[in-house]
Parts: C-alpha cells; structure tokens; sequence
C-alpha cells in the first residue's frame, strides 16, 4: 500500500541574477507503508528539498504530493492537523533542533499537548517518562534542559519526541551525520527498534551509503534533482545500473585495508 | 605478528634511521578555575620519512589539540614534553623559528578552507605568501604556484591563480589550501579532516591526489580523522586515540585484523559497511568521556565490556604487544593464524 507519493515534483529557488534554479525536477516517486526508503545524493542532489516538501515545508512549484489521501501542499485545519501528527521528523542536528528553554520533558510531551492527545499534564508527564526508558534515557532527568545532555542523548530526545504523537511516517534527514562513530551506531540501533516496536514507516535521508545499506531497504539515488536510480538494497549495492551510481558506490571508502589496496589496484589497472 | 602484504611504493623502515618526528611525553594542558587540565595526556610516538600516519578519536580524545601542538597553534595552551621534528625541539624553538617551520619543514591542512582563506585575496597571492615571507621575489613565487597547481591537477591553473577563493567548488579550495601547506618543500604534512567537509566523490579524488603527492614527495603525512575506511585507504599505521591518550598504535594491517584494544575493537565493530550487509551493529555503550570529566584508572573503563578491577584503579601505560603499541590491562586476543 502506497502511503506517501510524489508525483512530477519540480521545484526552484530564484537566484541572484539570471533564471530560477531548478533544484528539483520532476521528481516522482512512491513510499509503501512499513518501508524504510532512503533517499541518497551528494549536497545540491536535492534530497533535502524534497524532505521539505513532504514536510510542507516548502511547497512544490508543480506536481502532486500525497499523504493517505491529503493534498499536503494544500492541506488545511482537520487534514493538516493529522498530516503534523502522522507524519514525524528527525533532524541532523541535535544542538539546533531542540528548544534550549524546554526541558526534555516538555519537548517529548509537547506533540500530546499541542494535538490533544492527553490533556493531563501528569499523565503526560508520566507518558514522557516512558518515552525516555525506551530510547535509552534515565527518566530522572526529564526536568533537564538540552544542553546538560551529549549529542547523542539529544538526538534521542528528538527520536522520543517524533514518537510521542504515534506517527505513521518519520521522516529522518541525517539523524547520525554529527554523531561520533561509536554513538552513531546506539542512535542506529535505536531507530530499527524504535521501527519495529511502532510499526513505523521510514524516510531516511542521507549522504553516507554505508548507513543507508544498513538500515534501507530501497533506495532512491538523486542527482542534481533528478532521480538517478531506484531500487531495492540488494539491487542498488550488488548490481548498480547506472554509471553515477557506481561511481558514488566506489567513492566510499571500506574500514579494511586489504580490501582497500585491492579496490586501489583495480583502479590503477583500468 | 600477522604477516601482510606491503602495498607498492610505501617505504619500508631503514633500520637504525632516525624518525623525521618523535613526540615524547607530550601534554597540553589548559587552565581552568586556578587548576591546569591536560586534554592531551603524555602522548609519544614517532613518524618516519615517507609514512602515513592516521591518529583516529572521537570529539574531545585530543586528536586535534595533539596536531596542532605539533605546529604550536594553542597559544592559550601549555605543551610540555618534547616533539622533535627534522632533527629540532619544536617547543624549544623561538617564535621566529617557529614562523620558518609553520610552511617550511611542517605544512598543515585543516577541515574548512574556506575560514583558512581570505575571500578578498587571489589565490594565486595566497599560495605565493608561504614563499613570499621567506623572501622569495614574486615572480618565481608566483611561477612555483603555477606549477604547484598543475602537481595538483587543477586545470587551467594559469587562469585560476587570479580567481578568489569564492569562484571555487569545495574540492578545489581544498586543493588550493593544499598548494599553500605544500608550497614550502615541508617534510611533514599534518591534515586534519580535510575531507570531512567533501562530497564522497570529491573526497575520493582528494585522497587520491594526496596518496601520489606523498609518494612522489617522499612526505610524511599525520592525517587526523574519525573516519575508519580513510584510515584503512591511505594510511600505513594507525593511532587511536580516547580521553587524551594513544590507547592502540599498530600498521593498519593487523590493527584492522584484530585490534588488541577493546576500543578499537568496539570502533571497528560500530561501523556499518558498503560492502556488506549487517542485521545489526555492535555498538558501544555510553558516550565518549569530556575533557573535564576523564574517568580515573583507565579512561575507557566506564564503557569496556572486560574491564576488571585494576581498570578502575591503574591507568594503563601505551607498551610494546606483538609488534604493536596497546594501553590496555586486558587486551583483545591475538588474531588466530
């Protein structure tokens, strides 16, 4: 079942002199309900701007964007309403994305406050507790503000806060890019918990393909905002058809030597 | 010791050669509140001629403050111990010598180019101010850049020597702060993530430029990253560093084989792979410790499934293990032959 599709999505920003950048166009394409897709491409591919406007972020200049049925672009009072509850997002940046004067609890409680959802403010209390023990934080430090926690703490806050509302779709755009090596994979392991225990739907936007092979199960690699290639993890890493997408596959470097000398030599000899 | 293959044109050590770089004991402390902090704690380690040497770490390990004690950037840090570049006592020197090796025996590449550069000069004057400074006249500065570039690949450099630093693509400023640090004829090269900031294409083309130029140089190069595959591509020894320490220090060959610090071990372990898929990563637990708040005994223990005891009591000093330099009371196994 198809949960979110864009259909012919083009999109450009007014440059300083001359004609309109085109930094999407016509972008078309289908997110199934359970998937994890990721969306992959070098800076100025466009997979942040296509995030946006799925996020009603920023409206299309032409082309279809829909949610379960919603007209996001056009979405207004009831519709938008469940289309801010259902659909979720994670940012990259942990340090910019959270309220500074919120505490922890009230930034995870605060979707269940502003949707209704639970208007006792013990009760979300309590379920903003709950939310901390499953993303791996200590409930006791719900009155803490964001930044008397790491990085990597808040972005588990973030993940807490998108789940608070029980959304459908959470939209991720480089949820691990600043995080260090060894918190990057706790905050990788927690989004395919986080997954399966909610039943979720995943958009997973980034620029390390290593990340997007582990956690993806199809893929979409854009470039200069145009979809490049689609397909599923076994087919976009074992079997690239495109020339772009071999050269970006052969960028990335392996955390192996001996593999890397021979990848090296190949290269030398061809 | 595992044996491995030697990858074509990196040197082999010459017994009885002294390194190009030996840092003894070096510690760069901070003052904090009428109290001194040592973020960078007793570090040792040598670099010969010709080899690349990758320091690994997390944010807040030390890895940057060591490279930049190197060149002596940390004016408002106190370094003690000695680093011994080129046969001279870098910390003994006076600033005006200081001045000759910043560009002369040492040259350094940070992560951004563009706060490194100025966006109102040309950046033909900018590579051309190493040399200028010496006392070189303009014209053979300028024709040394020239040729510079083109050992940089940079097509039509003769055109681009008179753009601004604005007019260029992230991998290209990157290769034009790489002209200025290689300009001066250095021994050493000290490059702090300078492809973080880059395009994985771009990165792979950065990397690959600098892989022939320290070949074809015979250049030493400390190339400080986070990331494991760089190591593992264009490094020939690998040194891990946590909460100010060298914990693992080894050729990349048998480090990445079987790691003997559970650091290490947990690093290689954390990260996923494009070459292979993975149900699940084996992560570590907590988070890498602040400089201000370094754990007693060993600094990992906090985080380290086989830490015992004498862990949380003895700090474990960097000693010599099957070829290998480990920080560790309890180290991983030896790799299985």
């Amino acid at each position: 079942m198809k949960l979110f599709t864009l259909d012919s999505v083009c999109k450009s920003f007014a440059a300083k002199t001359g004609n309109p950048t085109r930094v999407l166009n016509d972008v078309s394409f289908d997110v199934a309900t359970g998937e994890t897709l990721g969306l992959v491409g070098e800076s100025g591919s466009g997979k942040s701007t296509i995030a946006k406007c799925m996020l009603k972020l920023l409206r299309p200049d032409s082309g279809s964007v829909v949610f379960d049925g919603i007209d996001v672009p056009n979405a207004r009072g009831a519709e938008l309403s469940r289309f801010r509850r259902e659909v979720q997002l994670v940012f990259q940046d942990p340090y910019g994305s959270l309220n500074p004067r919120m505490t922890a609890g009230e930034l995870i409680a605060e979707g269940l406050l502003v949707h209704g959802l639970e208007p006792n403010g013990a009760a979300r209390r309590r379920q903003a507790q709950h939310l901390m023990g499953l993303v791996g934080l200590d409930p006791d430090n719900i009155d803490r503000y964001p930044n008397s926690f790491s990085g990597g703490q808040r972005q588990r806050i973030a993940i807490a806060r998108a789940l608070a509302c029980r959304p459908r779709l959470l939209v991720c755009d480089e949820p691990v890019a600043a995080l260090d090596v060894s918190v990057q994979a706790q905050v990788i392991n927690l989004l395919q918990d986080m997954r399966a225990e909610f039943d979720l739907t995943v958009v997973f936007i980034a620029h390390d393909l290593a990340v997007v092979r582990h956690l993806c199960q199809r893929i979409i690699v854009l470039h200069r905002g145009e979809i490049v290639e689609q397909g599923s993890r076994e087919e976009i890493f074992g079997n690239p058809r495109m020339p772009y997408t071999q050269s970006l596959l052969a960028a990335v470097p392996i955390p192996d030597p001996v593999l890397a000398q021979r990848r090296r030599t190949a290269v030398q000899e061809a | 010791m595992m044996m491995q293959p030697n990858p074509a044109g990196r040197p082999a050590p010459v017994p009885g050669e002294a390194p190009l770089l030996s840092v003894d004991n070096l510690c760069v402390s901070i003052r904090v509140d009428d109290r001194s902090v040592n973020i960078v704690d007793g570090v040792s380690f040598s670099i010969r001629r010709g080899e690349r040497v990758a320091l690994v770490g997390e944010s807040g390990s030390g890895k940057s403050v060591t490279a930049r004690a190197l060149m002596r950037l940390e004016r408002r840090m106190k370094a003690t111990g000695s680093i011994v570049c080129d046969g001279r006592d870098i910390l003994k020197l006076s600033d005006g010598e200081m001045r000759r090796v910043r560009g002369g025996t040492i040259g350094m590449v940070f992560q951004d180019p563009m706060s490194f550069l100025d966006p109102l000069r040309t950046i033909g004057d900018q590579i051309a101010e190493t040399l200028r400074i010496r006392g070189v006249s303009r014209r053979d500065a300028e024709r040394k850049a020239l040729h510079i570039l083109d050992e940089l690949k940079v097509e039509r450099a003769a055109e681009r020597l008179t753009a601004y630093p604005h007019e260029f693509s992230g991998g290209m400023r990157q290769r034009v702060v790489l002209a200025m640090a290689l300009i001066g004829d250095p021994r050493l090269l000290i490059a702090d993530e300078p492809t973080t900031a880059l395009d994985v294409r771009v990165q792979d083309q950065v990397l690959a430029l600098l892989d022939e130029i320290s070949r074809s140089r015979g250049l030493s190069v400390l190339f400080i990253t986070h990331d494991l595959g760089i190591v593992a591509g264009f490094a020939d020894r690998v040194m891990v560093m946590y909460a100010g320490s060298v914990v693992e220090d080894g050729d990349v060959y048998s480090t990445f084989a079987a790691p003997r610090h559970p650091y290490t071990r947990g690093l290689l372990d954390a990260v996923p792979r494009i070459d292979r898929d993975s149900d699940r990563l084996a992560s570590i637990r907590g988070t890498p410790p602040h400089v201000f708040a370094r754990p007693q005994g060993c600094p990992f223990h906090p985080r380290c499934d086989r830490a015992f005891e004498r862990c949380v009591i003895e700090r474990p000093v960097l000693r010599e293990l099957g070829g290998m330099r480990v920080a560790c009371h309890r180290p991983e196994p030896e790799a299985a032959r």
